[in-house]
C-alpha cells in the first residue's frame, strides 16, 4: 500500500489532500441532509409543524444538496486531474528509464513485461488512485459519520445494525475464502484454453496433414470442461450474494421498526429517529460493502505499483563515460575479452584477442552458441565485458560518452526493426540531415530500390515495427539506414540471412565500393556471405579457433571446413 | 476478477473493468438485430429454464416491491403513538406490529429465495452456453479452410475464444438478471407510488426527465473524450512497444530523444483526454445525486404539509423515500444494462462471425479408396490463384513417378508453399486436376488424401504433451517398437532417452532446441509411414552438426517415397528428379539440375550467386 503512495510526489500531495478533504466534507453534507429529514418529521410528530417551517427545512436541504454538488464537482476535477497527472509523469519516467537500460536490464525484465508495465500497470495505478481518492475515502467517512449518528440516536437500536453488519461480514468472509481463490484458478484455466487454441492455430497445417483434428478437439474439450466447472461454481456461488444482501438489508429495516415500536411506545425515541436511523444504517452496510470490494480491487493497484517501482529502482549497469571526441582511426581491438551472461557461471566468450584495422572487412562465423553475435554486441556496449577491454580508436568503450560511441557505428541488427513513419524518416535515423541524394544512394547500395515501387516511394508509410514490408525488405532498409550515415564502423549482426543469395551478393558488391573508408564487421551463417572477407574469425564455444582468409582456413581450420562442407559441396568450394 | 463479485450485487455504484469509466466505451455491435436474434436462438434450448427463471424473478420482484408497502403499515401503527382522538392517545398495538413483522420477514425471505433461484439458473445457463460456444469455435477452427487463417491473425481468433466469450458470459448473466428485476421494480414502484399518493408520485416522476437530460448531455460530451482516450492509449502502446522492442536500434542510432519527443506529445494528449473523460464520467454521479436529493427534499416538504393534520400519513412519506429510491436506482440500472447488452451483443457478434464462416465442403459422401497407394502424382492443366483474378500457377502439367524427388526452389516470398497447399488441398485448384495413382484428389476425402502424405515443416510444430503423443500424432496406433525404430533412424532416439521419463517426457516450450525439434518431426513423419512426403528443408538456426544429422534423417525418410521438397539450399537438391523454380508466385522454370543450368536462366543465376565470382582469391588469378 505504501508503494502505491510512494508514486505521489511534491505538489501532487497537495492535490490529493484537497481531493480527500473535499470528499470527506461531501459525505458530511450527505449526512446533514438525512438529519434534516429527521427534523422535518419531528416537527410533524411534535405537532409544531407549519407550512412555512417545513419549507424552511426543505430550503436548507436543497441548499445543502447544491453545496454538496459543488463540492463533489470540484473534488471530481481535482481527483481526475491528480490521477491522470501522476499517470502521465509515471509513464514518462518509466519510458525514459527503460530507454536508458542496457540489454542486461531489458533481459532481466523481458521486453514483453516492460511493455505491460509501461502500459497496463500504469493504467491500473491511475484507476486505483482515482478510485482511492473517491470511493476509498468516501466509503469509510460515510461509515464513520453514520456510525456516530447511529449511536447518537439510540444505543439499543444500534445493536440491530451491529448484528446486520456482522451477518454481512460473515457472508463476505465466506465469499472471500470460497470464491476469491477460484479466480486465480479461472485465470489459469483460461490460460490453458488459450494455450490449447494457440497450439491448434499455429499448427493448423500439421494438424490437418496428420488428420489429427480430433486429438486437438479432445484436448480442447477437456480444458473447456475444466474451465466451465470452476466458472459454474463461482457464478453459482456469487448468485447468492445479491439476494442475501437484500435480505440482510430489509431484515435490518424491519427489525429497526419492530424494536423501534417499543422504544417509541416508551417515549425513548421518536418516530423521526427511526426514519433517520434506518437511513444511517443502510449507509453503514453499503459503505462496508464498498470497502470490502475495495479490498479486492486495491491489491491489483498495489501489485502494479510494485511492478513499476521495480523498474524505476533498477540500477543501470551501464553508465555513460566522458570521452567526447576521438579521431576516426577505424581501429577496434579486443584485449583478453571474456564475457559471461549475468547470472551464468560459464563464459560464453573466453579470452579473445583480436585487432581490426581501418578498411578491413572482418567476418565472424561459427555454429549457434559459439558467441559470434555476443562478441560484436560488446562493441556498442549492449553488454559490458566481464574481463578484458574492448578498445575503439584507442579508447576503451566504457570511457566513451555513449552517444559519441554510437555515432561511430553503423549497426545492422539481426532482427531488422523499422519504426512507424515514412521510409525516408526511417533512413534518416542513420543521419539526421541526410540529403535526398544520399538517401537514394544508400537505398541503391542496400538493394532497396523496391522502395520506388511502393505507393508514395520514399514517403511510403511504414507500419509499426515495419509489418507492412517483407522480412527481406525490412532487412535491406535497415542496412540502408546504417549506410546513409557513412559510419566509421559497419557492424552487420547476421543481417544478410533474410536475403536470397542473389540479393546478398549484389548488396555486398555494391557495399564494397563505399566501405573502403570504413571498417566492416560481419557476423554470418552462410559461407557464401563471407568468403571474400579480408579476415575470417572462426569461433567455437567462445574461443577463436581459426583466423585467416577463406582459402587459408579451408586448409588449416577443421571447424571452418566442416561448416563449409555442410553448406556447399566439395566442387563448389574449389 | 472482482467484477463478477460486483456484478451480482445490484446496489453499490461500480466502475467497470475496462477503464476508469467503462460506460462510454462499450463496443457497439455492427448488426444489432441479427446478432441479437442469433443470441436468442442460441438460448432457445434453455427456454423452459429461462421461463422458470423469469417467473421466479417476476414473483420475487412483486414480493419485493410490496415490502415497503407492508412496512408502511408498521409505521402507521407506530405513528398511532402520536394520534390523539378525543384527548386520548391511541397508542401502539404491539401484537399488530409483531404480526406485520413476521409477514414482512416471510415476504422478504420468499423474495430473496426466488431471486436466488433466478440468478442460480441463469448463472448455470450462461456457463453451459459459453461452454458450448467455446467448443463450437474450436470445432469450427478445425473445419474452416486455411484461407481464413492466412487472412486473420492468431491473436484475433484467440481473443474471440477467450475475451469475447468471457465478456459474453459475464454480461449475459448480468443483463438478463437485471433486466427482469429492474423493469419489474420500476413498474412496481410507479404503481405503488400512485397507489400511495399521486401528488408525491408526480414529483418523483417529474425529476426523472431532468436527471435523464443531464445524463444524456454529459454522455454525449464525454463520448468524444472516451474515444480519444482509447485512441491515444492505442497510440502510446504502439510507441512503447515499438521503442522497447527496437531498444538496441534506438540506442545505437542515438534516437532516444526523438522518440521521447514523440512520446511526450502522445502522453500529453492522452493525459488531457484521460482527464476530461475521467471527470466527465465522474460528474454523472453528482448530477444524479443532486437531482435525487432535491426531489427528496420536495417529497419531504409536500408530504410534510399533507401530514400536518394527519401524522399517520408520515408513514406513507417514508415509504415514498424507498419507492423513489427503487425507481431512480433502477432507471440508472437499466441505462447501464443497455450498454451491457450492447457489449453482450457485440461480443456475441464476434463469436457468431467465426461460427458463420464458410467451412470446407462436406465430404461424407465421398468414397474411401481401399488400395495401396504407390505415390504417382499427375498435375494436369493446373491453374491456381490465391486471389480470384490473380492467377499465379498457369496451366501446370507434370507427371511425378512413384519414388521421385521433386524440389521447389526460389527466393524468399516466391510462393514455394503454394504447391504444397494444393497437394494437401489446403487450397483448391481453380481448374485442372491433381491425380494420385489416377484418382483425382478432389474425389477423395481430405482425410484420406492427407493420410497419404507425411509432412515435415520448417516451422517445427510440437504441442504440449508427451514425446510419444507428439510422435504418434498421425498414427495413434503405432507400436512402441515402431516408434523406437523411427527415432533411431531419425537420430533422435538417444536425445529422447536422455530426457527424464524418456518417451513419456512432457514437452514444454523450451524443452528442445530447434534442431532437435526438427528431428522429432522427422521421426513423426516416419512413424506415419505415408507413401508420399512433403519436406520444408532445414532452418538456418541450426548448428552444423545437428544440420548434418537432420540431413541424414531426411535422406532416410525420403528413400522410396515420392517427395516434394521445399529447398533453401541448392546444394542438396542437385540430384532431384525435378526442380521447379518459382519466382513471385509463378513457376518460371522446370527441369533437372543439368537441364536448368544449361538454360542459363534464373536458376543458374541463383545457383551461381551462392559463390561470389569475384572473391579475392579468384580476383588474384
Amino acid at each position: 500500500m505504501i508503494k502505491l503512495f510512494k508514486n505521489i510526489k511534491g505538489i501532487e500531495w497537495l492535490f490529493v489532500s484537497i481531493a480527500v478533504g473535499l470528499v470527506v466534507f461531501n459525505s458530511w453534507l450527505d449526512m446533514e441532509i438525512i438529519k434534516c429529514t429527521g427534523t422535518l418529521v419531528g416537527l410533524i410528530t411534535g405537532g409544531t409543524a407549519t407550512t412555512q417551517g417545513l419549507w424552511q427545512v426543505a430550503g436548507k436541504m436543497i441548499g445543502i444538496a447544491l453545496g454538496a454538488f459543488g463540492v463533489n464537482f470540484v473534488s471530481n476535477i481535482v481527483a481526475s486531474y491528480t490521477s491522470t497527472h501522476i499517470a502521465k509523469r509515471l509513464r514518462r519516467e518509466i519510458f525514459v528509464k527503460v530507454n536508458s537500460f542496457s540489454m542486461e536490464e531489458i533481459n532481466k525484465f523481458s521486453t514483453a513485461s516492460l511493455i505491460t508495465r509501461s502500459t497496463n500497470d500504469i493504467n491500473q495505478i491511475t484507476q486505483t488512485l482515482f478510485m482511492a481518492m473517491r470511493m476509498a475515502v468516501r466509503a469509510p467517512s460515510m461509515a464513520i459519520f453514520s456510525l456516530i449518528n447511529v449511536v447518537n440516536v439510540n444505543l439499543t437500536l444500534s445493536w440491530v445494525t451491529a448484528v446486520a453488519l456482522a451477518i454481512m461480514f460473515a457472508l463476505i468472509i465466506v465469499m472471500y475464502f470460497v470464491v476469491v481463490p477460484k479466480f486465480t484458478e479461472i485465470q489459469q484455466k483460461t490460460d490453458r484454453i488459450n494455450l490449447v487454441t494457440r497450439e491448434n492455430l499455429t499448427g493448423l497445417r500439421v494438424v490437418r496433414a496428420y488428420n489429427a483434428e480430433q486429438i486437438e478437439l479432445d484436448k480442447f474439450d477437456k480444458a473447456n470442461e475444466d474451465l466451465t466447472k470452476t466458472r459454474l461454481f463461482v457464478s453459482r456461488a456469487t448468485s447468492f450474494l445479491s439476494p442475501t444482501m437484500n435480505l440482510i438489508m430489509n431484515g435490518m429495516y424491519v427489525a429497526i421498526f419492530w424494536l423501534g415500536a417499543y422504544l417509541v411506545g416508551k417515549n425513548i425515541v421518536g418516530y423521526q429517529d427511526l426514519t433517520v436511523f434506518t437511513q444511517y444504517s443502510m449507509h453503514i452496510l453499503m459503505s462496508f460493502m464498498i470497502i470490502s470490494i475495495l479490498f479486492i480491487m486495491l491489491p491489483r493497484g498495489v501489485t502494479s505499483a510494485k511492478r513499476i517501482a521495480e523498474v524505476l529502482s533498477t540500477q543501470n549497469k551501464i553508465v555513460d563515460g566522458t570521452v567526447e571526441k576521438t579521431k576516426r582511426l577505424g581501429k577496434i581491438e579486443f584485449k583478453n575479452v571474456s564475457f559471461a551472461y549475468p547470472g551464468s557461471q560459464e563464459s560464453i566468450i573466453k579470452n579473445i584477442n583480436l585487432k581490426i584495422n581501418k578498411g578491413e572487412t572482418v567476418a565472424f562465423i561459427g555454429s549457434t552458441g559459439s558467441g559470434k553475435s555476443t562478441l560484436i554486441n560488446l562493441i556498442p556496449r549492449f553488454y559490458d565485458v566481464t574481463e578484458g577491454e574492448v578498445i575503439v580508436d584507442n579508447v576503451n568503450v566504457k570511457d566513451y560518452k555513449l552517444s559519441v560511441l554510437y555515432e561511430k557505428l553503423g549497426f545492422v541488427p539481426q532482427k531488422a526493426l523499422l519504426f512507424k513513419g515514412t521510409v525516408k524518416e526511417n533512413i534518416l535515423y542513420g543521419k539526421r540531415n541526410a540529403t535526398d541524394e544520399e538517401i537514394t544512394q544508400a537505398l541503391d547500395i542496400a538493394q532497396a530500390n523496391f522502395v520506388y515501387n511502393l505507393e508514395g516511394g520514399l514517403d511510403y508509410q511504414i507500419a509499426q515495427g515495419g509489418q507492412n514490408v517483407s522480412g527481406g525488405q525490412r532487412q535491406r532498409l535497415s542496412i540502408a539506414r546504417a549506410i546513409v550515415g557513412n559510419p566509421e564502423f559497419y557492424i552487420f549482426d547476421d543481417s544478410f540471412s533474410a536475403l536470397d543469395y542473389k540479393t546478398d551478393k549484389a548488396l555486398r558488391e555494391k557495399l564494397k565500393e563505399v566501405t573502403h573508408n570504413s571498417t566492416t564487421l560481419i557476423v554470418a551463417q552462410r559461407i557464401g556471405t563471407i568468403m571474400d572477407a579480408d579476415k575470417i574469425v572462426v569461433l567455437d564455444k567462445g574461443e577463436i579457433v581459426g583466423l585467416g582468409t577463406h582459402k587459408e582456413l579451408l586448409k588449416n581450420c577443421k571447424v571452418y571446413k566442416e561448416i563449409a562442407l555442410s553448406q556447399l559441396s566439395k566442387e563448389e568450394l574449389e | 476478477m472482482a467484477e463478477q463479485n460486483k456484478n451480482s450485487t445490484s446496489t453499490p455504484p461500480r466502475p467497470r473493468g475496462h477503464g476508469p469509466m467503462g460506460r462510454g466505451m462499450a463496443e457497439k455491435p455492427k448488426n444489432f438485430k441479427k446478432s441479437f436474434g442469433m443470441l436468442m436462438h442460441m438460448l432457445k434450448p434453455y427456454r423452459w429454464l429461462i421461463l422458470i427463471a423469469c417467473l421466479a424473478a417476476a414473483i420475487g420482484t412483486v414480493l419485493y416491491i410490496l415490502g415497503p408497502n407492508v412496512t408502511k403499515k408498521m409505521g402507521e401503527e407506530i405513528l398511532n403513538h402520536y394520534v390523539i382522538i378525543d384527548g386520548k392517545q391511541v397508542g401502539i398495538n404491539y401484537r399488530h406490529i409483531a404480526e406485520i413483522g413476521i409477514w414482512l420477514i416471510l415476504l422478504y425471505a420468499a423474495s430473496s429465495l426466488l431471486n436466488l433461484c433466478q440468478s442460480y439458473i441463469m448463472a448455470s445457463i450462461t456457463a453451459k452456453l459459453t461452454k458450448n460456444l467455446r467448443n463450437k469455435i474450436s470445432e469450427k477452427i478445425n473445419k474452416m479452410p486455411l484461407k481464413y487463417f492466412d487472412g486473420t491473425s492468431t491473436g484475433d481468433i484467440l481473443s474471440r475464444v477467450t475475451n469475447d466469450l468471457d465478456t459474453l458470459a459475464n454480461s449475459l448473466n448480468e443483463s438478463v438478471s437485471s433486466i427482469i428485476s429492474s423493469t419489474g421494480l420500476i413498474i412496481g414502484a410507479i404503481i405503488l407510488m400512485f397507489v400511495n399518493s399521486w401528488q408525491l408520485a408526480l414529483i418523483t416522476l417529474a425529476s426523472t426527465p431532468v436527471s435523464l437530460i443531464f445524463t444524456v448531455i454529459v454522455v454525449k460530451i464525454s463520448q468524444k473524450y472516451f474515444i480519444r482516450q482509447q485512441k491515444y492509449l492505442g497510440e502510446i502502446n504502439g510507441e512503447i512497444e515499438e521503442v522497447y522492442s527496437a531498444h538496441n536500434v534506438v540506442r545505437v542510432f542515438n534516437s532516444e530523444n526523438e522518440h521521447l519527443k514523440t512520446f511526450d506529445i502522445i502522453n500529453n494528449n492522452l493525459s488531457t483526454a484521460n482527464f476530461k473523460a475521467n471527470y466527465l464520467g465522474g460528474i454523472m454521479h453528482p448530477i444524479m445525486t443532486v437531482t435525487s436529493n432535491i426531489m427528496y427534499a420536495l417529497i419531504c416538504v409536500i408530504g410534510g404539509i399533507m401530514s400536518i393534520n394527519n401524522p399517520i400519513f408520515l408513514a406513507t412519506v417514508v415509504t415514498f423515500f424507498t419507492y423513489s429510491r427503487y425507481f431512480n436506482d433502477n432507471i440508472t440500472q437499466i441505462a447501464s444494462v443497455s450498454t451491457t447488452i450492447q457489449t453482450t451483443v457485440a461480443a456475441a457478434e464476434r463469436i457468431f462471425e467465426i461460427l458463420d464462416e464458410k467451412e470446407e465442403s462436406d465430404e461424407s459422401k465421398k468414397p474411401y479408396f481401399d488400395q495401396v497407394f504407390k505415390g504417382d502424382v499427375n498435375f494436369e492443366n493446373v491453374k491456381f490463384g490465391y486471389v480470384k483474378d490473380k492467377e499465379i500457377i498457369h496451366n501446370f502439367n507434370q507427371h511425378v513417378l512413384p519414388g521421385q524427388k521433386v524440389a521447389i526452389v526460389g527466393p524468399t516470398g516466391a510462393g514455394k508453399t503454394t504447391l504444397v497447399n494444393l497437394l494437401m488441398r489446403f487450397y483448391e485448384v481453380n481448374s485442372g486436376s491433381i491425380k494420385i495413382d489416377g484418382i483425382n484428389i478432389k474425389d477423395m476425402t481430405r482425410a484420406q488424401l492427407r493420410s497419404l502424405f507425411g509432412m515435415v515443416l520448417q516451422d517445427t510444430w510440437l504441442f504440449e504433451g508427451t514425446i510419444k503423443e507428439n510422435l504418434t500424432f498421425g498414427n495413434v496406433g503405432a507400436s512402441d517398437e515402431q516408434i523406437e525404430r523411427a527415432c533411431i533412424a531419425a537420430n533422435v532416439d538417444h536425445i529422447i532417452k536422455s530426457m527424464p521419463g524418456s518417451y513419456d517426457f512432457v514437452i514444454k516450450d523450451e524443452s528442445f532446441s530447434a534442431g532437435e525439434k526438427q528431428l522429432l518431426t522427422i521421426a513423426r513423419a516416419m512413424i506415419e509411414n505415408a507413401p508420399m512426403l512433403i519436406l520444408d528443408e532445414a532452418t538456418s538456426s541450426v548448428d552444423t552438426r545437428t544440420e548434418e544429422l537432420i540431413q541424414k534423417a531426411m535422406d532416410e525418410l525420403t528413400a522410396g517415397r515420392t517427395s516434394f521438397i521445399i529447398a533453401h539450399r541448392l546444394s542438396t537438391i542437385r540430384n532431384a528428379d525435378l526442380i521447379l523454380v518459382m519466382k513471385d508466385g509463378d513457376i518460371i522454370e522446370q527441369g533437372t539440375h543439368t537441364e536448368l543450368m544449361k538454360m542459363h536462366g534464373f536458376y543458374s543465376e541463383l545457383y551461381n550467386s551462392q559463390f561470389s565470382k569475384n572473391a579475392p582469391i579468384e580476383e588474384g588469378n
